[in-house]
């Protein structure tokens, strides 16, 4: 069997509720695995297991041929015996040491002339030149965040786990950084697990996506996957992105982007793209649907295609229309019947430019993924 | 001013702080972090000399050490004479009776400390000794001076524990407190005042130092 990371683990929350977890993750390639869902879920828990800093009443953890918790035979590998970077999720930077005291903190067993080199390069990785010497206090989110990475990273370690590494930013700050993270953690090539609740830091950071609830993991797969084939309501619900696609980038005219999927050209704001690869994610409630042929609207996009599924839920129904790729709309029962839609009829749906989400994924990102 | 007084007591209170400092330590570390359910039966025996007479546990600390307790027998068969009425039983009393002076500001200020900062140097390989002294003690120095000062200031001032313990014995065990009692017994009240003016001082000196330190305007680190 290929080396892999395996999770099997039980822990009551009093009052709350039992998490049963169970996880594989292959290690080879590399992977980035996110764990999504609401506050609450049991990500960081989840996580906090994997770093040895919390206990599974029940469970099994096996990180390649090691043994990391075998709560039946008593095997509880500490944190420190791990090899794991772990960042939390306000960083914890040590208060009283500088920038370089920091990042050299888990490096005291190697020779000092190692340890500066080592430093150096973590230096010119993360670009904190200048900030040697300064005090966590001194700088900024950003700055904070990237000597946590640096810190984090130092020790080479054989699994990185970053916990929300990047809410404790601004808006602006995070999706300029959810980049470059991106970009950092494809060159490190080390296993990681991040966990997030913000779906397009998922998109962008993640090669395997583990949707979690209650604790317990509904459904693991590639992003895409997760996004547009959600396993059950519940997942679907939590993801809250009913269509999600790959396209790319044909033209970006002062941030509004025409974007080709399969042949299809749509229109989407792309403040933040620099490359062409791109996730487009349209939530279902953002797609009009109008008898085909019909009107000229202000949206910038209007594309035809055939009904290929309706599915009735409640006093909605969720409709997938095949326009070169399948797009999924929610209509009322009512607008159902006015519009007599069945299954293979014409249609044109109709979306803003600004309900059309472009989530950057680098190309180098799939490089080291196998062919999913 | 009885100086060889005052040379016992400073030793005394130096030592005891000193002694508390490294003994302290451990234990308000444990108190602070370990999960034990019944810690706080410990918590309460540590905190017993703060509100017990001092004739109370210089009684009980005489009967541990006499001659008739297996520790007093010990302790004159290795060294060769008894323990009560020396001055490192003075010494062993005086630790036991500041002991919350140090564990208590230790305990306080380790608790101060954010777990995460614990957990994070813990996930960098470095073990719960090495943290401890690397990533706790740096940001625990104010309770640590704290604890050291208090127990030396406590330390300078017992007059019922010396007296139980170490007798009035002149360059092992009298202390100034107890040559200001002396003196008063002895009608000298000039003599009384100067050492009692000392005292004072020095006392003052060392609470001011305390408090000024432990003010949050006037930061240990001002970067915090």
């Amino acid at each position: 069997m290929a080396a892999a990371l395996t999770v099997e683990c039980r822990k009551t929350y009093p009052g709350r509720f039992t998490a049963a977890t169970q996880l594989t993750l292959p290690l080879d390639p590399p992977r980035v695995l996110i764990l999504f869902g609401p506050s609450g879920s049991g990500k960081t828990t989840l996580l906090r297991c994997l770093a040895g800093l919390e206990w599974p009443e029940e469970g099994l953890i096996q990180f390649g041929p090691t043994t990391w918790l075998d709560a039946a035979s008593n095997i509880r590998l500490s944190p420190q015996a791990r090899r794991i970077g772990y960042m939390a999720q306000d960083y914890a930077l040590f208060p009283t040491h500088t920038v370089r005291g920091n990042i050299e903190y888990g490096l005291s067993d190697l020779p000092v002339e190692a340890r500066q080199e080592r430093v150096r390069e973590l230096i010119a990785l993360l670009q904190l030149q200048g900030l040697e010497q300064a005090k966590p206090a001194q700088l900024s989110g950003g700055q904070q965040q990237r000597v946590a990475l640096a810190r984090a990273i130092a020790r080479r370690p054989q699994l990185l786990l970053l916990d929300e590494p990047l809410s404790a930013l601004d808006a602006p700050t995070r999706s300029r950084l959810s980049g470059e993270l991106r970009a950092l953690l494809t060159q490190l090539h080390i296993p990681s697990v991040v966990v997030t609740h913000d779906w397009a830091e998922a998109l962008t950071l993640g090669d395997v996506i583990a949707v979690m609830q209650g604790g317990t993991i509904l459904q693991t797969g590639s992003p895409q996957e997760v996004f547009s084939r959600p396993a059950n309501a519940e997942v679907a619900q939590i993801v809250g992105i009913e269509t999600v696609v790959q396209g790319h980038v044909v033209a970006n005219d002062n941030g509004l982007a025409t974007v080709s999927v399969n042949g299809t050209m749509l229109k989407g704001l792309a403040a933040d793209v620099n490359g062409t690869a791109v996730y487009v994610c349209i939530r279902a409630e953002d797609v009009l649907l109008e008898q085909s042929g019909s009107g000229v609207t202000s949206a910038r996009n209007h594309l035809s295609g055939r009904i290929t599924e309706m599915l009735p839920q409640g006093v909605l129904v969720t409709v997938t229309v095949d326009c070169g790729f399948p797009l999924r709309a929610v209509i009322t029962r009512g607008a159902r019947e006015e519009l007599g839609l069945e299954t293979g009829s014409l249609v044109a749906a109709v979306i803003k430019a600004g309900a059309v989400h472009l989530v950057p994924r680098s190309t180098q990102l799939h490089m080291g993924r196998s062919s999913q | 001013m009885n100086w060889i007084a005052i040379a016992v007591t400073f030793k005394l209170a130096l030592l005891t702080a000193a002694v508390l400092l490294v003994v302290g330590l451990p234990i308000a570390y444990w108190l602070t972090f370990s999960k034990w359910r019944w810690k706080f039966i410990v918590e309460s025996v540590v905190a017993l000399p703060l509100v017990l007479p001092p004739t109370v546990l210089g009684f009980y600390i005489l009967v541990a050490i006499g001659p008739h307790s297996p520790v007093g027998r010990f302790y004159s068969d290795v060294v060769g004479h008894p323990l009560p009425f020396t001055f490192e039983g003075l010494l062993l009393a005086s630790i036991l009776y500041s002991l919350p002076f140090a564990v208590q500001p230790f305990a306080a200020a380790f608790e101060q400390v954010d777990r995460r900062l614990i957990e994070a140097s813990w996930t960098l390989g470095v073990s719960k000794l090495k943290t401890f002294f690397r990533l706790i003690v740096p940001l625990s120095t104010a309770g640590l001076i704290t604890g050291a000062v208090l127990s030396f200031a406590h330390t300078l001032g017992e007059f019922g524990v010396v007296l139980m313990v170490g007798g009035n014995i002149e360059g092992e065990t009298r202390t100034v407190s107890i040559d200001i009692y002396d003196e008063v017994q002895a009608l000298n009240y000039a003599g009384a005042a100067k050492t009692a003016l000392l005292l004072l001082a020095v006392s003052y000196s060392v609470l001011l130092l305390v408090y000024a330190m432990n003010r949050k305007v006037w930061a240990v680190w001002p970067q915090r």
